[in-house]
């Protein structure tokens, strides 16, 4: 496909580009730029972060899992070309005041995400560099230079990118649908092509998978379905909107939804990856899709003109299948209002950036201290993200008590078979579920169960 | 002067500005190649047929190398020759290099690689220990041995006997830059290589075997290494060696970096252990005498393990005078990558078995550990006194013990006393969350325990202009090892640090070099860099005293100048008007480590120059629900002696805690039932990330010079605090302790899972 963008300030416009090329493999291969570097090809170690101009937005990204095609209209800044006129931005200088590169070679992904979060206004340095591994610092001396250094939110070269970046357009492609409408007949015209959003999935079969891709759109463009729309009694949450803008609005609309979020992936996976990717995939493993199924949220999907609206639990056939018909997309999420009882808990190895080993979610109203409605899902103890009807069913009518909750023991292995892997073994997911409907009833009931809370 | 100040790094400007080179950056021609491996598919069979046509037939390939084409010696082993390149017919875990793809790029070649269709005749593998055991599958020819007094008499006589089994976790490097090399073929037969290596001499020798040359028509160039930890040590001989035979067989330059699942499955990790103890002790908790059997999974091939397993049962003191001890130690053979150096080589997996038999021992009397600890650490020592030095499991007198000064400094400082009173007291408040503390010392032996390895060159060159460049046998790979050596030279000449240009190791500067590894880089290289300026200085100082009429004596160099008696003239004059008298302004320093003798068969002697020495306090919080679990703070005393670069020192140790935190807590190495390694990429590898740091993290130099003649009286930094990460884990066993009457037994690595389970066993017994 033909590709605009800028790179570094300088317009790239690549004809007959092949678009599921790296843009890591282009900046170091095609463009001499190696200052990006790849440590892992599958976006979890953060060396090949570079800042992308969207727009408006500032997003910093995985390089290794970001096809040239999702780059056309933007504006690419590369670790070589952050500094401000000859000098070293601030990030860069306390980098180097307060040893924070031993062995380097995560640096410049460090110095990106550093530089764009700047930009962004925040400092929640925790979470901003939660998907930069270093092997060598400890972090500690990282931390102090992102504390310290002066913080540059417009730097020039950003000021002449947003400038520059009104006056390049994206090159027209035939895979580049610019609304829900172009995509309904994009996939009418050729119902097997693979649509791209963040990428954050179907590059790694590239990259890992070393296959092809084609045909595949590419989604970037579509404006229609990246809103979030406040409406009577629910919010409509576009297919396309990502997970860091979903984010954003959890953190007004349901902290603990927020909560999990916050440890979705890093930030250059909530930068690409979006809602409607999460759950069209069909992961059993993805994290929105039992937060949304506790909330009672519903999936509109759509083949050609026709639509449909379906309970997101209904999507879920069983592992890798999904009832989506051949041609059929998801437009968007439709979640109800009331989620003030909602919980949600993510059990993984490590806190950031892991995928969860148990994710339990948990919706239980209570009226006059009796349990009136339940809705508990979960993921990662089944093939597809799985309501605990059983459980749910022992304890409508209960008195909310952690008696009711000890009664629903047996109910559990009705629910659930789940499997061992790497991340844990079936006894472990079958006791932490349970236990975690421990940790709601301690939370409801104002008790402190959450060990990120602890302090020394 | 020039050490002791805290320079940065000496590349941390290329470093934050993406400048700095690595193999994998290094500009290659349009007709440069690219490499990968074809990998096997089984833990162990022979393979029947390996059909390459579909390889051959992929897109952009050139050329598919198998063992039958390679011109001559098919080994990467760093000595037992017991490793090929490409496989033999015989194939021993999965993931073994069977052929090699050479492409038009690294894409085409990794595709290429997955594309060949290969019949095996399966055996059944021996993956665990067990396995290994009962079938006598092991390196040597049964255990080593070491011993002191009479350990079994010593148990049983003891008022108290507890035993136990502990398992401990392998870990992968992670360095962030994968395995890399490129070989560049020139005319005249001479081949130059660019590899991210720890050890550029033996790649130099492999490739000169691999290519039937002279160790003098190969050159091998390190500028730096995103990382190493050990793993690459020996682990980076098979890309260097491939490079090469692919350049000599097409005669374009070839370059090799394995996609980072490939460096996962292909490359050795650190020794996963079983340690089995019996201990006998008062009701004080002095020890009377103890029993360890290793039990160590070196994977498929010999590599270092030896060496290993070795530096484990040196270990098995840690920081306890044991009048009676014996240690056993079982090298297994098995089906999976063979498993190499990692940071502490060894000494962590020894050490740890020691410290949770101390543990082991307070969760039985129902006492502080540290109270355990103090009572069997070894005597300060006090160069004064009369009194015999204690002396080790293996006949080493301990001269320089200083732990319990640094014990009691620590406890202070951190007020660790009331602070364990105040977890215990929140413990019993709160349910379902409970915090734990610990505190546990480390003493590291310092050298390489195959002697010969204790060596190191240099060479210096002194320009006219009163610039200097040097050169010597030390690797870069983040540790600072450059800058701290560029420190001595400064300061052998009393010049600006500027003055100094670091230039890459090379082979063809300085021969036979030892692995940058053991922690000896600056020990060793320092040394070597600073008797070849002595050299120099001493030459300008003879000739300058006799321009100048004064003597020798009377030269001073410092602040860039030189002083002979009355006169003083600036260092680039000093240079100038020596070379202008023809004095030879280039030298090379050699430097041996004195004074170690070391029997590893018998398992007697002095190994060790000296001991590094940290104390490290810990306080974690544990969710008992789930078994989820945070380091809330650390607190570090680490001895360094005479600091070389305080910065770059608090760099390493701040990196080692979090690293071996990182390895007994999250970083779970799974292996299925066919050998397969699962957890082969960061998705499912999980290092420590910036929040799982300590959030409070007090690092502390300890202020004591050596007391043996190392360079500025320094003290060796790279591997010792890994070990400091040791207070985390037993901190996690202090807080899970807190959930019932019984000792909980937490393996390691305590992830989550096993945290949850420690639980249930500390309330319900085994």
């Amino acid at each position: 496909m033909d590709v605009t963008f800028l790179l570094n300030g300088e317009t790239v416009a690549l004809k007959n580009a092949d678009p599921h090329l790296t843009c890591l493999d282009f900046l170091r291969e095609q463009r001499n730029l190696s200052g990006s570097k790849e440590g892992c090809n599958e976006g979890d170690c953060g060396a090949c972060t570079v800042i992308v101009l969207d727009k408006e937005i500032i997003r910093p990204l995985n390089a290794c899992i970001l096809f040239l095609g999702q780059l056309n209209g933007k504006a690419i800044r590369t670790v070589e070309a952050v500094g401000e006129d000859g000098h070293l931005h601030p990030v860069q200088s306390e980098m180097v005041e307060k040893h924070g590169s031993q062995c380097g070679f995560c640096t410049p992904g460090i110095v990106t995400s550093l530089v764009a979060a700047q930009i962004n206004g925040r400092s929640d340095h925790e979470n901003i560099l939660a998907g930069n591994l270093c092997r060598c610092t400890g972090y500690a001396p990282i931390i102090k230079a992102a504390e310290t250094a002066a913080v540059l939110s417009e730097p020039t070269w950003l000021r002449e990118d947003r400038k520059k970046i009104r006056d390049i357009s994206a090159s027209p492609n035939a895979n580049w649908p610019q609304s829900s409408d172009e995509i309904a007949a994009l996939l009418t015209a050729n119902p097997k092509t693979r649509l791209i959003a963040g990428a954050t999935d179907v590059a790694l079969w590239v990259t890992k998978g070393l296959q092809d891709v084609s045909p595949s759109a590419f989604l970037a463009n579509v404006e229609d379905l990246s809103q979030i729309e406040d409406r009577q009694g629910e919010y409509v949450i576009g297919a396309l909107v990502t997970i860091e803008a979903l984010f954003n609005w959890a953190k007004v609309s349901c902290r603990p939804y927020a909560e999990l979020l916050r440890r979705y992936g890093s930030v250059q996976i909530r930068n690409a990856a979006t809602l409607g990717g999460n759950i069209a995939n069909g992961s059993p493993i993805g994290d929105n899709p039992p937060v949304l199924i506790a909330a009672g949220a519903e999936l509109c999907l759509r083949q050609g003109d026709k639509r449909r609206r379906i309970l997101l639990e209904k999507y879920f056939l069983a592992y890798g299948r999904q009832d989506l018909k051949v041609g059929e997309f998801v437009e968007a999420i439709v979640i109800p209002k009331s989620l003030d009882a909602l919980r949600c808990y993510k059990v993984s190895k490590r806190f950031d950036q892991d995928i969860s080993a148990v994710c339990g979610c948990f919706n239980i109203e209570i009226n006059n201290g009796i349990i009136s409605s339940v809705r508990i899902a979960f993921g990662g103890m089944a093939g597809i993200p799985k309501r605990a009807s059983h459980v749910e069913r022992a304890l409508v009518g209960k008195p909310w008590s952690l008696q009711a909750l000890e009664e629903t023991e047996d109910e559990w292995l009705k629910d659930f078979v789940p499997l061992t892997d790497v991340r844990a073994s079936a006894k472990y997911r079958l006791k932490v579920a349970r236990n975690l409907l421990t940790r709601y009833f301690m939370e409801r009931s104002g008790q402190s169960a959450d060990v990120l809370q602890v302090v020394p | 002067m020039s050490v002791g100040s805290s320079f940065a790094h000496d590349a941390a400007q290329l470093h934050v500005t993406g400048q700095a080179r690595y193999v994998d950056d290094i500009p290659i021609p349009q007709n440069g190649l690219h490499l990968a491996f074809g990998l096997s598919t089984v833990a162990k069979g022979r393979i029947i047929n390996m059909d390459l046509s579909p390889v051959l037939d992929s897109e952009g390939i050139v050329a598919v190398i198998t063992c039958k084409d390679l011109p001559f010696e098919n080994d990467t082993s760093p000595a037992a020759k017991d490793e090929p390149l490409l496989a033999e017919g015989e194939v021993n875990y999965v993931g073994q290099p069977l052929f090699l793809v050479v492409a038009e790029s690294h894409l085409l070649a990794r595709k290429a690689a997955t594309k060949a269709l290969i019949s095996y005749a399966e055996q059944l593998p021996i993956l665990s220990i067990e396995d290994a055991l009962a079938a006598e599958s092991r390196f040597e020819e049964g255990p080593r041995i070491y011993k002191k007094g009479e350990a079994s008499s010593a148990i049983r006589g003891a008022a108290l006997q507890l035993s136990g089994t502990f398992s401990i976790g392998g870990q992968e490097h992670f360095y962030l830059e994968g395995q890399a090399a490129l070989a560049f073929p020139s005319d005249d037969s001479e081949m130059v290589i660019h590899s991210s290596t720890q050890h550029p001499s033996e790649v130099q020798h492999k490739v000169a075997n691999a290519l039937g040359l002279g160790m003098h028509d190969v050159r091998v160039e390190v500028r730096r290494m995103g990382g190493g930890f050990g793993g690459k040590e020996s682990q980076a001989n098979s890309l260097a060696i491939a490079c090469a035979v692919a350049a000599q067989t097409t005669g374009r330059p070839c370059k090799m970096r394995y996609d980072r699942d490939d460096d996962f499955l292909i490359t050795g990790k650190r020794h996963d252990f079983r340690i089995d103890y019996e201990v006998g002790f008062d009701e004080t908790g002095k020890i009377q005498g103890v029993s360890f059997i290793h039990y160590v999974r070196c994977g498929w091939s010999q590599d270092l393990s030896l060496a290993v397993a070795d530096r484990a049962m040196l270990h098995a003191d840690n920081a306890y005078h044991l009048e009676h001890c014996r240690v056993e130690s079982h090298r297994l053979r098995t089906n999976i990558q063979s498993a190499t150096a990692f940071r502490g080589f060894g000494g962590p997996q020894g050490m740890i078995g020691m410290e949770r038999v101390i543990d082991h021992i307070a969760g039985h009397l129902a006492l502080d550990p540290l109270s355990i600890r103090l009572r069997n650490y070894y005597r300060d020592s006090n160069l004064a006194s009369v009194v015999k030095p204690q002396t080790t499991h293996y006949g080493m007198e301990v001269t320089d013990f200083g732990l319990n000064a640094m014990t009691a400094e620590m406890v202070e400082s951190c007020d660790y006393v009331a602070r364990r009173i105040a977890i215990n007291e929140w413990n019993k408040k709160n349910p379902v969350l409970k915090k734990g503390i610990a505190l546990t010392p480390v003493k590291f032996g310092i050298s390489f325990t195959l002697t010969h390895l204790n060596q190191a060159g240099a060479l210096v060159n002194l320009y006219q202009d009163g610039t200097l460049r040097m050169n010597h046998g030390g690797i870069e790979m983040g540790q600072g090892l450059f800058q701290k050596v560029a420190q001595v030279a400064a300061s052998g000449f009393g010049i600006d640090i500027k003055k100094v240009k670091i230039t890459a190791t090379d082979t063809a500067k300085v021969p036979n070099t030892s692995a940058t590894a053991a922690s000896s880089g600056s020990d060793l290289n320092g040394m070597a860099v600073k008797l070849a300026c002595d050299e120099i200085r001493c030459r300008m100082s003879e000739f300058l005293a006799e321009y100048y009429q004064a003597k020798p004596a009377d030269v001073r160099f410092h602040d860039n100048k030189v002083y002979i008696g009355n006169h003083d003239l600036t260092f680039a004059k000093a240079t100038k008007l020596c070379y202008e008298n023809r004095i030879s302004l280039s030298s090379t320093g050699y430097y041996k480590t004195p004074d170690i003798v070391w029997d590893r068969i018998k398992g007697h002697g002095r190994p060790f120059y000296y001991f590094a020495y940290g104390v490290a306090v810990s306080e974690v919080a544990v969710d008992t629900l789930t078994g989820e679990n945070r380091i809330l703070r650390a607190d570090i005393i680490h001895d360094v002696g005479a600091s070389l670069n305080p910065a770059l020192d608090i760099g390493q140790i701040e990196g080692g805690y979090v690293q071996g935190a990182g390895w007994l807590t999250t970083e779970e190495l799974i292996w299925n039932d066919e050998g397969r390694l699962m957890t082969h990429a960061p998705s499912t590898y999980k290092i420590p990330v910036a929040s799982d740091r300590p959030r409070i993290f007090n690092v502390q130099l300890w202020n004591n010079e050596n007391c043996e003649e190392t360079i500025y009286r320094s003290k060796a930094v790279g591997e010792p605090p890994l070990m400091l990460g040791m207070s985390a884990f037993f901190a996690l066993s202090h807080a899970t302790s807190a959930t019932g009457e019984n000792y909980p037994m937490v393996d390691a690595p305590a992830t989550s899972e096993s945290l949850l389970w420690a639980c249930e066993r500390a309330q319900y017994g085994v």
